[in-house]
């Protein structure tokens, strides 16, 4: 069997170094497979997150040779193995030990957001009816496993860290498919705008390109959203029409 | 083996641990613009070789007033003659180019470009800054990109001019003082400049959102949708669309350049 050398970064927040484990590997395996087979056989107090190995619970989002992936859908003969392969937490949110971050800023900033708001039920029986092609476009959107690569890769939360100010493209996508739902009342631009921090996107597209579901984020999400966000403040022959009319 | 290195929040610029070759795109966008931006604002100052026969170059339609100096610029011109009190550096280009290159500096695709490749901000994905602070197009001056709209309401316009330009490089002179249809490589090379950048202006982010962006309820807009569906089916490719639109109209302008200096006749007449 052949032997390829994992350098996995080991510590918490107070100290931490890579460490590197040789493992044997086989056809077939992805990074979460050796990860394993080290845990199991040489390191046992090492620290992963992981449910699924199906790429479906979003939960072992990891650095793959400085590329942010899900460690269970990263195949190790897309990698050369030739020399040691770098495995590490997100960089966007705090260490918690080994590969696991705290995430739980995101389900913070999720509760801040403006929920769905349906407009009143167009049947008795208290359903609604939309057609379909009215939907379709927001389909994609629903399709977030809430991975947070998108997070870690935008450079604004990575390298700005400005959490405090900006959503970060995965509430971009989730605003998205609120503002966009064919039933939805709320509006949400205010806030799109100021505290969401819109307006930091710089659109240079790397959420979109590690979104393991391939949503475009940006082309489909965060634009859009910034034209409505232009529309409501920052377009003058708009707003002369809207005091007209 | 241990490897104490950076720890991960510390950062030093360009730093990353990716191994591929993050550093060619950013780079090819790099050396893609600069040449276009050399040879644009060359060919903008030089004021001259501009026209040839029935051929106008994009990069100084429309001709609102044809300098004395060009002969036949005063055939083509909208205006008339270049005011006298005009400075020289004042060339028809000039007065016209800011639009379609407003536009293109605008661009939603653009912009993400050039923020990495010029800016470096970031230099490539989960690669490291060379700055600390951010403002992004949150505040001033980036805010100001906003203002792309009005630019497609122009740039819409100029299609439509460039168009126009390809149906007068059909008529060419039958040295008899009259026209006659004909078609040159040359008309052949305007009116690729005109599909290229129709799709690239049909396919812009902010007319997908003025067609259909905010119809809430597009199955009951057949019109809307069916323009919606044309514009985002354009803008799923518009990095590409913008490359080739970008390479025909610097080349179209170059094809005019070199037939205006060489007196080279490329037409046939039917
Ligand atoms: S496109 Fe915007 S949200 Fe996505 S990574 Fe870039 S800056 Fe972040
Ligand atoms: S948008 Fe994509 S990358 Fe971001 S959290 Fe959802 S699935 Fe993950
Ligand atoms: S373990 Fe569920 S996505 Fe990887
Ligand atoms: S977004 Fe590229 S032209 Fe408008």
């Amino acid at each position: 069997m052949a032997k390829a050398t994992f350098r996995i970064w080991r510590g918490d927040a107070n100290a931490a170094q890579f460490v590197d484990y040789e493992t044997e590997v086989a056809e077939g395996m992805v990074v979460l497979d050796a990860i394993h087979r080290i845990q199991a056989d040489q390191a046992n107090d090492m620290a992963v997150r992981w449910n699924c190995k199906a790429g479906k619970c979003g939960s072992c989002s990891a650095e793959v040779n400085g590329n942010p992936k899900l460690m269970c859908m990263a195949r190790l003969n897309d990698l050369p193995l030739d020399e040691p392969v770098t495995v590490e937490p997100m960089r966007a949110f705090p260490l918690i030990k080994d590969l696991v971050t705290d995430v739980s800023w995101n389900f913070k900033v999720k509760e801040k957001m403006k929920p769905f708001a349906p407009r009143p039920p167009d049947a008795e029986d208290g359903t609604w009816r939309m057609e379909q092609e009215d939907i379709d476009h927001i389909q994609e959107f629903r399709k977030c496993i809430e991975c947070f690569l998108c997070q870690d890769v935008c450079h604004v939360l990575r390298e700005h860290d400005l959490h405090e100010e900006f959503i970060g493209p995965r509430f971009f996508v989730y605003a998205a498919s609120l503002e966009m739902h064919p039933i939805d009342t709320e509006n949400r631009l205010e806030e799109l705008k100021d505290s969401d921090g819109i307006g930091y996107c710089n659109i240079t597209k790397c959420c979109t390109k590690v979104c393991p579901e391939h949503i475009t984020i940006t082309d489909n999400a965060i634009i859009p959203l910034k034209e409505r966000v232009v529309d409501e403040f920052y377009d003058p022959i708009k707003k002369l029409f809207r005091v007209f009319s | 083996m241990t490897h104490p290195e950076l720890t991960l929040t510390e950062r030093r610029p360009f730093q990353t641990r990716r191994r591929d070759t993050w550093w060619v795109q950013p780079l090819a966008v790099f050396t893609g613009l600069g040449i276009f931006i050399l040879y644009a604002t060359f060919r903008v100052f030089e004021g001259a070789h501009f026209l040839h026969g029935p051929y106008l170059s994009p990069f100084y339609s429309p001709l609102l007033f044809g300098p004395k100096e060009v002969a036949h610029s005063l055939e083509h011109s909208w205006f008339g003659a270049m005011p006298d009190w005009m400075p020289a550096l004042i060339t028809p280009a000039v007065l016209i180019l800011w639009a379609p290159l407003g536009f293109r500096f605008t661009c939603y695709y653009y912009r993400g470009a050039y923020y990495k490749a010029f800016w470096a901000d970031p230099p490539s994905c989960s690669v490291s800054e060379p700055r600390n602070n951010y403002r992004g197009e949150h505040s001033f001056p980036l805010i100001i990109q906003n203002i792309h709209r009005y630019f497609l309401y122009v740039a819409l316009i100029i299609v439509c001019i460039l168009a126009y330009d390809v149906w007068k490089a059909l008529w060419f002179d039958d040295g008899n003082g009259g026209t006659t249809f004909g078609i040159g490589l040359g008309t052949l090379i305007l009116a690729g400049n005109v599909v290229f950048l129709g799709g690239y202006t049909f396919g812009c982010h902010s007319l997908r959102h003025l067609v259909g962006g905010t119809v809430g309820l597009l199955s009951k807009a057949p019109v809307r949708r069916q323009a919606y569906n044309c514009v985002s089916c354009l803008n799923r490719r518009h990095m590409l669309w913008a490359w080739m639109s970008l390479c025909w109209v610097g080349f179209s302008d170059l094809y005019v350049r070199i037939v205006a200096t060489t007196g080279f006749e490329d037409w046939i007449t039917f």
